[in-house]
Order: C-alpha cells, then structure tokens, then sequence
C-alpha cells in the first residue's frame, strides 16, 4: 500500500487522485495494439516466448461441474504439461473454486509440484455479490486450504455507482487477510467497466489498496481480456512503479486461446510495460485450452511439423 | 530456455525473392516499354544497402514529346470518347491486380525506397489500391460531384511525383485523372522508380488502351521537359516549395493549370487534458513514420508548458523502443533515409538546431554500416526564430517548442509560411473545434495523426501548395467545370 500518492482514502482524495489520471483514447489505443499485433516473432524467439508463457499459464477449472478427480488430472498437467519432454516448464500455478483448494493442494504436493502454487477464486466470485463477511470468510477459508494466491472480483456495482471508497475498503481488507505471503490479484473485470476510462481507474484503485496483480476478468463475462484493455492495465503498472518503486504484476484471463494470441500479450508486455515484467512473478494469463496450444507449438518447433492433437494429453 | 528477460525480436524478414526486379527498365510510352531515344540511363539504388538495384532510362526531349503525343492520342481517340462506366472499369481492374500483386509491390517499395516493409504491406500499398477503388466509383457519377452538370476532362495530364510515397502519390495521381476522362503522363522521382514501372505492366495486365498512362524516368530535367510541353493541358506535381513555385511560374501566362502539393512544418499540439499516453504514439507516428519523409509530417510538437516534463519523458521511453534497421525486416519501424543527398540536408539542418542552441536528444541505437541513416531525434527548447522550428528537415527529426495558453498555440502553429497540416490533443471536444477552426492547415487531425482515407480531401494552405487530392474536391483538379 503506498501512502506517497494520497493524503489519507477517504472517498474524496481517492476521487481526487482518479481525477489526475489522464484520459485513455480509446481509438489511439485501439490503433497501438493493432500495430503492436504486427510483430513477427519467429525462431528463437519464439521458443523463448512458448517456454516462457508455459510458465505464465494459471491453468484453470471454473466450472460448476468440478470433480475432484477433474481438479488432481489438471494439477498433473500443471506439473508435467508434456510426460513425454520433460524440458517443458511447469504451469505458474493452478486455478481453482474455494472448495477444490485443499484437493488440489494435496495433488500437486504428491505429484511433484509443490512449487506450484493454488490460486483460489473468493469474494463470491465471480459476481462479488454477498455480504463483506462471506467474502472475507470465502478468503480466509480458502487460504486455510493451502491458497498461496487469491484471486478476487472488485464490486463492479458500486465502482459504477461512484461508491470507490467501498470498492477500496474491500480489495484493502482482502488484502490484510492475505497478509503478505499470499498474492492478491485483483479481477475487475473489465467487460463490466466497458470504458478504458474505467479501467485505468480500477487498476489504480486496486494498485493503491494493495493487489499484487491486477487481473482482466473472471472468464465468465464477454468481452474478456481483450489486446486494449490488457494495455491500459500494463501503462498502468508501468506509470504505477515509476510513481511508488512498486513494481504490480498484470493477469489477462478470458479468451486467449492459441499460441500467437499468447505471444501478441507477450509483445504488449515488452513493449508497454517493458522486459522486467516478462515473468511468471509479474505477469500470468488465465486461460486453460491455451496450454495444449503451447505444447504443439512447442513440439512444431523442435520437429518440424504438426503434431496430432493426440500427442498432447486432455488434461 | 533462457533466464534472461530479454524478447529479443529475432530477425524476420520479408523475401525479396518475391518481386523479379528486371537489370534494365525501359519508358513505358503508348503501352510498350521502349529504349530512351538517347540510350543513356542512370542507376536507382537501394538506400539501405547502397546496392545497385536495376539501370533506368533516362528521358529526354524527344522521349517526352513522344510520350506527350501518346497521351493526346489516346485521349482523342479513345479516352475521352468511352463511356465513362466503361472508364471505371478499367479503374476497378487495375484496383484488384494492384491487390492481388500487392506483396511483390509492397517488397520493391521497400527495396527502392527504403521504407519499413511493416508500412509498405500495411499502408502504401493498401491505401494505394483504395484510391483506385474510390475513383473507380466516380467515373460514371462525375455529373454529381458539384462541378457541374456535364464537367469535362483538361486533356493531357503531366504528373510529377516525388520518393517518399512513390505507389501512394501514383495512385493518387493518376486515379483521380483517368477516372475524370484524362490520359496521363507521369515521371516518378529519380531514386525511386521501380514501382512506377511495375504499375506499368499493370496497366498492360489490365488491358488498359495504349497511351492512356505513360512513364517516363529521369531526373529534373525531364520533369521540366514535361512542364514545358506545349501538348500538356494540365500539370500535377507533389514535392518541394522551390520546385512547386518554378513550376507555377514556367505555366504561368499558359493554358496550363496545377495542383501543387507541397512542403509543410506540421503542427502538433498537446494541451493538458490530452489523452498523454496516446499523444505520445501520435508524435512518435506524427515524425517518425516513413522516417519523417512526410510533407505533413508533425515536425513541431507544441506542448503546452505544464505538462511538458510528462510528455517528453513519455516520449523518449517511446522513442527507445523505436526498432531501426533492415527495412525489409516486419519488425523494422525506421528504415533508411531515401538518399545520400537527403541525409546530408537533414544532418546539415540537425547541426543549425545544435549550433542555435537547442537540445538535441537520440535513443542509443546501433545504425547499419551501409547505407543512409539517421537516428529518431528531439529538439527539445526550441525556439520560433531557430531555422529547425521553420525549415522542412523532411526528416526524423522532431523540434519540440511549448505554449501556455490556447491562443499562444494557435499563433505559434500558424506562424510559419507552410500550412498543411496538424494534430491537435485534447479530450475536450469544445476545445479540439475551437483550435481546429483557427489553424490555417489543410489537413487537421484531432487526437490521431498521419491518417489517410481516398475520400478525405488532401492538400495545403499558403506555400504548401494550390487545390486538392483525394476526395469529392479532389476531382475539381483533372475537371473543367460547367456551372
């Protein structure tokens, strides 16, 4: 939490910081990434970019039909993405519902991957529609679990009602629960804000109360972690650690499904907020298809040719 | 796997294996390629390598005024007597093959010119093929563009066109022209003249009747030629003021009229409520794009003062990421300058900005041994009265000056002997038509910048030129109006 920005965060000096924040032009933006799309990453880079965003991968399972049995063949993935070549790098971690913490927990300890770490979804995810008790409780629950990551929804309501002071004392109070060993990643959910205005805004609010990540969306909202929006939050974080020394990591989720959409974020990454964030510690990207993707790329790379989608495993 | 963070772009160039680039090239004079009456020639390079890419034909008098009488003839026999939806046809055509073929266009613009593959594939060629498309749609709807109700064609068009843009400025050269009803004859720059001449054989792969569109290549002189000739009803010519005002007074007293498209020292002004981040990309495309070889470059950024630390900081980080090299590479954004002449008067310019005390700023960047080069650069307390605030450098050179007031800026913009284009930054749309109703620009983009479209009209006020392209005002230029 950074107290060099504001006097103190009332709703009327959080106000007043939103204010100074210049205005996102939502065609410049637009324009930016397009070009941006346009390089060509080839050859050895490209190995470099496929390795690295396998680390990035927060694999994930979302779903109201959540087996225990789905959770551990996903964590077994997370450890070794492709039995076959061990080279490849394991996930950066696994992405779970509150109840499916502990199971995914005891898997990948007793498969190899307790370097691994659990992300749980919390605050009544994904709506973030429940009291501030349930929500704390949702958080506290899955960190006794073994959640080393909390990934929690902003109250979109209220932000659009102007109520930023509770948007704040909610991601703050989330926060002190984390503590400082487990990461905050902050979903706003930019589909819901809709406006660049507001997104810049909410990744402000949520740097200042303390997330260690801000993340695009839940997955569960159209559009998700589209290429502008992933760039307002990377400026954000960029401007962010040259205002507070504080450097903010960025999690699009939602929609990035294949190898060269993975890249084109690898790109805005290098490009907007620069190289330091290219790593698993300040950048992740939701996604769950997005790894098999990865992996046949990868085995195109080193062969030649396109593996069958038989090669690389389900889950 | 590395552990270093370090994306490095590794090279991924386009193949020039893709365009057959002839050793010698003929004029294209009533719809043959044909000898230079004197035989001489002279050599076009590529500015990034200093390679010799083909030998040109050099035309002189008599190439001239056998291409001149080409165009009359087939403007009188076959041109101006075609029903003009047939006229929009050939148009469309040679629209489509310029789409079809636009890679191997797009790779010997590159080749020829210098200029970053990534702009070439992306906007010279595209927007190339648009401006045949648009006029396409106006050959048979001339009666309806204002002009009167049966406008008529001037005859013989003389089109002179310069290196920078060399497929865009022929596009909207002779799209405009052939869809009004006139044959064309047309001398594209010196250093650049390969694509012209594969528009050429476009126009043979069109079918398109002979000694409707002739090339002739050579240097000044030829182009004086052409200005000179009698049998010339109409003369079109995009390059500098000084050539722009020797042309009005070798037509002046003569049938001839001109559109002229000339130099300019763009304005691009930041207000404080600017979209900053944004603004910044409009700079940085606003002077470097096409390495600042731009007549409506936004060579003078105007910054107002209280946010002038944010945005030249903003800046230099932008311009660091500035990727220069082989032009041929997707990921070059700054190619090579056209020339070896072109390089001597901007590095002449740049040393006035030093020696009248301005602040020169570059990004460390490694240039190419071979070939032209100039590093992206800022001039930063630069002042009305220094020669780098007033003088076209028609380069990637950026003089940057700031304004205090919204009056102040306005003033500083229009003080200038130029006026073809600006930028203007505010997220205030009030303010934005407050500015743009005051500047004496022929072109003013807001909160954007470089942006072209067929249908937007082009061209300047005061000495950056007379009349206009592109668009429904466009047309005025190749049409006798009846009224």
């Amino acid at each position: 939490m950074n107290s060099t920005l504001l006097p103190n965060y009332s709703e009327a000096s959080l106000r007043n910081f939103l204010k100074t924040l210049p205005p996102v032009d939502q065609v410049g933006a637009s324009a930016r990434v397009e070009m941006l799309a346009t390089r060509s990453i080839k050859t050895s880079s490209k190995n470099w970019a496929i390795d690295l965003a396998i680390r990035m991968v927060d694999l994930t399972t979302l779903e109201g039909a959540d087996t225990p049995g789905k959770v551990k063949a996903l964590c077994a993935k997370a450890v070794y993405p492709d039995p076959t070549d061990l080279t490849v790098p394991s996930v950066g971690a696994i992405c779970v519902y509150n109840d499916m913490v502990k199971i995914a927990r005891d898997a990948l300890d007793s498969g190899g991957g307790k370097h691994i770490p659990v992300a749980a979804v919390t605050t009544a995810f994904p709506s973030g529609r429940a009291s501030m008790e349930v929500k704390i409780q949702d958080t506290k629950d899955a960190i006794a679990n073994g959640a080393g990551e909390i990934d929690m929804v902003i109250d979109r309501g209220a932000f659009l009602a102007g109520n930023l002071g509770l948007v704040f004392d909610e991601i703050k109070t989330i926060k002190e629960v984390c503590g400082s060993d487990v990461h905050l990643k902050v979903i706003l959910e930019t589909g819901e804000l809709v406006t660049l205005d507001n997104v810049r805004k909410a990744s402000y609010l949520a740097m200042l109360a303390g997330a260690d990540f801000i993340k695009t969306s839940t997955g569960k909202v159209a559009p998700a972690a589209t290429a502008p929006v992933v760039y307002v939050m990377l400026e954000a974080v960029r401007d962010f650690y040259k205002m507070t020394g504080t450097r903010i990591g960025v999690k699009p989720a939602g929609g990035i499904r294949n190898t060269k959409d993975a890249i084109k974020q690898l790109v805005l990454v290098n490009e907007i907020a620069g190289p330091e964030w290219l790593d698993p510690s300040l950048f992740r990207i939701g996604a769950s298809a997005l790894l098999n993707d990865l992996l046949i790329q990868r085995m195109k790379m080193r062969d030649g040719y396109y593996a069958s989608p038989n090669y690389v495993t389900l889950d | 796997m590395s552990n270093v963070n370090n994306f490095e772009y590794a090279p991924a160039p386009e193949s020039s294996a893709l365009v057959d680039i002839k050793s010698e090239y003929g004029l294209f004079i009533n719809g043959k390629f044909v000898a230079p009456k004197s035989g001489k020639t002279f050599t076009t390079v590529n500015p990034a390598t200093e390679e010799v890419l083909a030998k040109i034909a050099y035309a002189e008098l008599a190439d001239v005024n056998l291409a001149v009488t080409a165009a009359r003839n087939a403007f009188v026999k076959t041109w101006s007597k075609m029903p003009a939806a047939e006229r929009g046809k050939y148009l469309f055509r040679i629209a489509r093959i310029l789409q079809e073929r636009s890679r191997e266009f797009a790779v010997l613009e590159t080749l020829d010119n210098g200029k970053p593959i990534r702009e070439t594939r992306d906007t010279d060629i595209p927007l190339a093929a648009a401006h045949f498309f648009y006029h396409a749609g106006w050959a048979d709807k001339l009666s309806y563009a204002g002009h009167g109700s049966n406008p008529k064609p001037y005859g013989v068009a003389a089109q002179i066109i310069p290196w920078n843009f060399p497929m865009l400025m022929l596009a909207w050269k002779i799209a405009p022209a052939l869809a009004t009803g006139n044959t064309v004859v047309l001398k594209p720059a010196e250093t650049t003249p390969l694509t012209a001449l594969l528009f050429a054989e476009v126009c043979q792969q069109a079918g398109l009747p002979a000694g409707v569109v002739n090339i002739v290549t050579g240097d000044g002189a030829t182009g004086s030629h052409l200005v000179n000739h009698p049998g010339v009803d109409k003369v079109a010519f995009t390059g500098s003021t000084g050539v722009g005002k020797a042309i009005a007074k070798a037509i002046a007293g003569t049938k001839k009229s001109a559109t002229l498209e000339l130099g300019g020292k763009g304005a691009n002004i930041v207000f404080e409520d600017a979209p900053i981040d944004e603004a910044v990309e409009g700079i940085v495309n606003g002077i470097f794009f096409n390495q600042g070889h731009v007549c409506c470059a936004g060579s003078r950024l105007l910054i107002q003062e209280n946010v002038q630390d944010e945005v030249i900081e903003k800046l230099k980080n932008r311009m660091n990421l500035i990727r220069i090299g082989n032009p041929m590479d997707k990921n070059t954004d700054l190619g090579a300058i056209n020339s070896s002449a072109q390089l001597g008067r901007i590095k002449d310019l740049a040393e006035s900005g030093d020696i009248e005390g301005a602040m020169r700023w570059s990004p460390d960047c490694k240039l190419p041994t071979s070939g032209f080069w100039y590093p992206p650069t800022i001039f930063t307390g630069v002042s009305q009265s220094h020669r780098i605030a007033r003088e076209e450098i028609f380069g990637p050179v950026l003089s940057v000056l700031t304004f205090r007031t919204p009056q102040e800026a306005i003033d500083k913009a229009n003080n200038t002997p130029y006026g073809l284009s600006a930028g203007i930054w505010s997220d205030k749309g009030s303010r934005i038509l407050w500015t743009a109703k005051r500047l004496r620009a022929g072109v003013i983009w807001a909160n954007t910048f470089n942006k072209f479209d067929p249908a937007s009209p082009f061209g300047g006020y005061k000495e950056s030129g007379w009349g206009r392209e592109g668009g429904r005002h466009g047309l005025s230029g190749y049409l006798k109006g009846q009224y």
